[in-house]
């Protein structure tokens, strides 16, 4: 099938408008009669679940959690960009634009990215509407904050915790709909296969994770809203239980899956502390606007450190190296995710590392709460050169723009980032790679709809900060429901679509099949073994620096891992109960396959570009080389058979609007 | 590293009749998270052939509220200001016992070991916990009415609960007016959420009584183990307000 992905003609600032004028609408009367099943209950898939019951369709929601208000957006921490200009520094839609296709490395699609800044001035409209409780000024009017690879403050905030405020936003929104009995909520429900009859999306297999039944849902659409799979790398930022799945099941069903290897490995994480760690902790972007990221310059302090005889505050000001000002001096602490991450693996590849693992950098604050406490200080009319007051008081303004996230390192780490700096490390994020969509947000499949993360479409090959939940929200509220009218205008005279199709037999006796395997394999090793393994395979050859021998390796590899872990995984229990041992055997099963596709497609795509860093294609001074002449496109992958058979097809990019440059933020 | 001992609820089912089961923890890193303790223990079953011990967690840092144990009679543990996932285990030491149990209430009915149903937080919610303005974007300009920030700073801090249940498991009488109480606040401090104010308490609370949460006697345990810091404050808030709600009704 050839890939079109339908962006509608004309000039770029009036396609979207012109396009909603055009498309086909669904009247309020036969909308009752059309059903849509909605998968995740993220910023994207609750805000889809709530506007499209809010419009008037029967909408069923699933989410694996014990709530949809658990779903892991309600992590994202820093906060939601939006084209206000409420602060008057020059920003405007086509900024905001301009922004996060320079951010993204030109790796993405000029339309969604041009629509995903037009509606973003109305998701902070709609949220205050909504109760959510953004940061405000004196005045009464809301705050923004600046956040990396922009010269403009367009971030609106809920001081550490704007993802959970957003999605309980969208959870109420929800929640009046559950309420009028217009959406369906399954909780404890895992998507375990998409159903298609006659080239159509019209269902899901789903498993209630408390009695382990498997149960059919027909629907005349379904949406992915799964999130991403940063999880194939089993330590990230996300979620215990993000995961591919859903998005990998429709992908054999026949979705495209788009640039697989483009991952964003975040700057300021919390460090590795051992072989037990389970996840990381991700301390947010935001703490760059008042954070210096620095490593010694001296290698004799290194050492010092590492063996505790010297503290980070006892080092001179002439004895730290502020990589990223010196190297990057425009955009400073603030240059984008890609590039901030880079820099710290190179220092510390170097030998500059101030921790035991030799992977840490300090982010440090003293700098900011020097300077705040001098303002309070004159404020308030109180002595500017008493230094105890005036870190007093500095530590005070910190306190309230960052308090949850500093307490949470200190619970973790066990020091306190108001008196000594934060220790950081890169780690695994996001994945701007994900279900390749058409400009309606439509799959490879007619009906079988992807949105949030679980998409590809807005962020090319690096996301900006405060750019998930701008667009998660934007799917959710303010396209898809425009957009999916366009097809089930055609469904009003469809009807109920019957469970009892052969297709629907199909899909659960296959699922049953794969989950009978797992219980009654009697296998030597429990699943985290085989999510360990594959994780390390990912971190250490697809991960920050990538080259053709590693990647090599990892798809044999990976390949080898899988065929073990069918044959050694032990997975406890029955299929007729709670039991989320098998419920993660399903999940890696997939990212199983998903792993060798990434490193097929990081391998496929010799050139660097935002996350993905060949070093095969470097600058001298080290920074990401792109190769514009060969690699302007997205590669989508089609499943034929195994991930090694999968199938590339290339959308081409086309910059009308924006000129490509080489991407500098010196 | 310490060895400690586990003392575990194990229960099969909703309907089954649940024990404690004891169990040997050898080299435990005061690093872990008490989560990661659970992962070795659970490791360590399997490879035993025991059923693994079915616990609640999702996000591991503090905020999605889905982890849940009760342990040594403590919601979330013996640190402050944490959920269990941002427990560490250097708040424990060498050769101590730790007592391992769900959140129990009526309203929170067992599905498995430490894992419980807490959707009649879900179902509290649904009963009036949202404004009713639809998801169009159609709505004034985000800046149009400007907001006392200390009443917005308020609304955040009421907004902060995580809906973890920690309030009703450890209140004697398993009350849930903490985590309502702050949705009401949330919304009520908000010019926003004021103007369908009084259908709301009023809906929340029948819902409340409805799903079998015990009554509140003010004794304020809720406020101490709240892994958010949700302030009781919010229930002198909520009452107020139903109180006028009733009399306006």
């Amino acid at each position: 099938m050839a890939l079109d992905s339908k962006i509608p003609k004309g000039p770029l600032a009036d396609k979207w408008t012109k396009h909603k004028s055009n498309i086909n609408l669904v009247s309020p009367a036969n909308k009752r009669l059309i059903d849509v099943i909605v998968v995740g209950t993220g910023l994207a898939g609750a805000s889809a679940s709530a506007t499209l019951a809010e419009l008037g369709y029967n909408v069923k929601t699933f989410c694996f959690q014990d709530s949809p208000r658990r779903a892991h957006s309600i992590a994202a921490q820093g906060g939601i960009n939006a084209a206000k200009n409420y602060q008057g520094d020059g920003d405007s839609t086509h900024r905001l634009f301009y922004d996060t296709i320079k951010g993204g490395d030109y790796r993405s699609r000029e339309a969604n990215v041009h629509r995903l800044a037009e509606v973003s001035t109305n998701i902070i409209d709609q949220c205050v509407a909504q109760g959510v409780p953004f940061a405000r000024d004196y005045g009464g009017l809301l705050d923004n904050r600046s956040f990396g690879g922009v010269l403009v403050s367009r971030t609106f905030y809920a001081k550490g915790q704007t993802g959970q405020q957003l999605l309980l936003g969208a959870y109420s929104a929800m929640n009046r709909q559950i309420g009028r009995g217009k959406i369906k909520m399954y909780n404890r429900h895992e998507m375990m296969d998409l159903v298609v009859v006659e080239g159509k999306a019209r269902g899901i297999i789903a498993r209630n994770l408390v009695n382990g039944k498997l149960e059919r849902h027909s629907a005349h659409a379904v949406v992915i809203a799964s999130g991403g799979y940063g999880n194939v790398f089993f330590l990230s930022t996300n979620a215990m239980g993000s995961n591919v799945s859903a998005a990998w099941k429709i992908h054999k069903k026949g979705a495209y899956f788009a640039n697989p290897c483009f991952t964003q490995i975040h700057p300021t994480c919390i460090p590795v502390s051992g072989e037990h760690q389970s996840k990381l902790t991700l301390m947010s972007e935001s703490l760059r606007n008042d954070g210096r990221i620095w490593v010694p310059k001296n290698l004799e302090d290194v050492k010092a450190i590492r063996e505790g005889k010297l503290k980070p505050t006892e080092i001179a000001e002439e004895n730290r190296d502020y990589y990223l000002e010196r190297r990057y001096p425009a955009f400073g602490n603030l240059v984008p995710r890609d590039v901030a991450s880079r820099a710290a693996k190179e220092r510390c590849d170097e030998g500059y590392g101030v921790n035991k693992t030799g992977e840490a950098v300090y982010l440090d604050f003293a700098a900011s709460i020097q300077r705040y406490g001098k303002e309070q200080a004159h404020v308030k009319g109180l002595d500017e050169n008493d230094a105890a007051l005036v870190k007093k008081l500095g530590q005070e303004v910190i306190r309230a723009k960052y308090g949850n996230l500093f307490q949470m390192y200190e619970k973790i780490v066990d020091q306190n980032p108001y008196e000594t700096p934060m220790m950081i490390y890169p780690a695994v994020h996001y994945t701007m790679g994900g279900v390749w969509v058409d400009y309606n947000l439509m799959t490879s499949i007619p009906g079988c709809y992807a949105i949030g993360e679980a998409n590809f479409s807005d962020h090319g090959a690096n996301r900006l900060g405060a750019s998930a939940l701008m667009q998660g929200l934007a799917d959710g509220y303010f396209v898809l429901p425009y957009t999916i009218g366009d097809y089930l205008a055609d469904d009003i005279r469809t009807g109920k679509i019957d469970t009892n199709l052969p297709e629907f037999e199909t899909a659960e006796a296959a699922v049953k099949a794969q989950l009978d395997a797992f219980v009654s394999n009697n296998g030597t090793h429990t699943v985290d073994y085989y999510h360990k393994k594959l994780g390390k395979i990912m971190w250490v050859k697809c991960g920050m620096s990538r080259n053709t021998k590693g990647l090599n390796e990892a798809i044999s590899e990976i390949k080898a891992l899988r065929e073990d872990f069918y044959k050694n995984v032990k997975v406890p229990g029955t299929t007729s109960e709670f039991n989320p041992e098998l419920a993660k055997a399903a999940r890696v099963a997939d990212f199983l396959e998903l792993g060798e596709l990434f490193a097929k497609d990081a391998l496929e795509r010799n050139e660097s570009c935002g996350g993905h860093f060949r070093e095969e294609s470097q600058t001298p001074e080290g920074e990401a080389l792109r190769d514009d002449k060969n690699f302007t496109f997205v590669s989508a992958w089609e499943y034929k058979g195994e991930p090694a058979k999968a199938q590339l097809h290339k959308e081409q990019l086309n910059y009308e609007e924006i000129e490509v440059k080489t991407r500098s933020y010196k | 590293m310490m060895n400690l001992t586990l003392k575990v609820w194990r229960q099969a089912n909703a309907d089954a009749k649940g024990k404690m089961e004891t169990y040997q923890m050898k080299e435990v890193s005061p690093d872990m998270s008490f989560l990661e303790m659970m992962d070795v223990l659970n490791e360590q079953l399997i490879e035993k052939g025991i059923d693994p011990v079915a616990f609640d967690h999702d996000c591991r840092e503090g905020i999605c509220g889905m982890c849940s144990m009760f342990i040594n009679g403590e919601a979330h543990g013996p640190d402050r200001l944490v959920t269990t996932c941002q427990l560490h285990m250097r708040k424990f030491k060498d050769g101590d016992t730790i007592t391992i149990e769900p959140f129990r209430a009526k309203a929170f009915p067992v599905i498995k070991d430490l894992t419980v149903d807490r959707s009649s937080f879900d179902r509290i919610q649904q009963a009036g916990g949202f404004v009713s303005v639809n998801t169009s974007g159609n709505t004034q300009d985000a800046n149009a009415i400007p907001i006392d920030k200390h009443d917005a700073d308020k609304a955040f801090d009421a907004a902060a609960c995580i809906g973890c249940g920690a309030c009703v498991a450890t209140c004697k009488n398993a009350s849930a007016m903490l985590f309502v109480s702050a949705k009401v606040s949330q919304y009520a401090l908000l010019p926003q959420g004021k103007v369908e104010a009084t259908d709301r308490v009023l809906n929340m609370v029948h819902q409340m009584d409805m799903e079998g949460f015990g009554n509140c006697t003010n004794t304020g345990a809720c406020e101490v183990e709240c892994p958010k810091g949700i302030s009781l404050e919010n229930i002198a808030r909520m009452n107020r307000e139903y109180l006028y709600a009733s009399l306006k009704g």
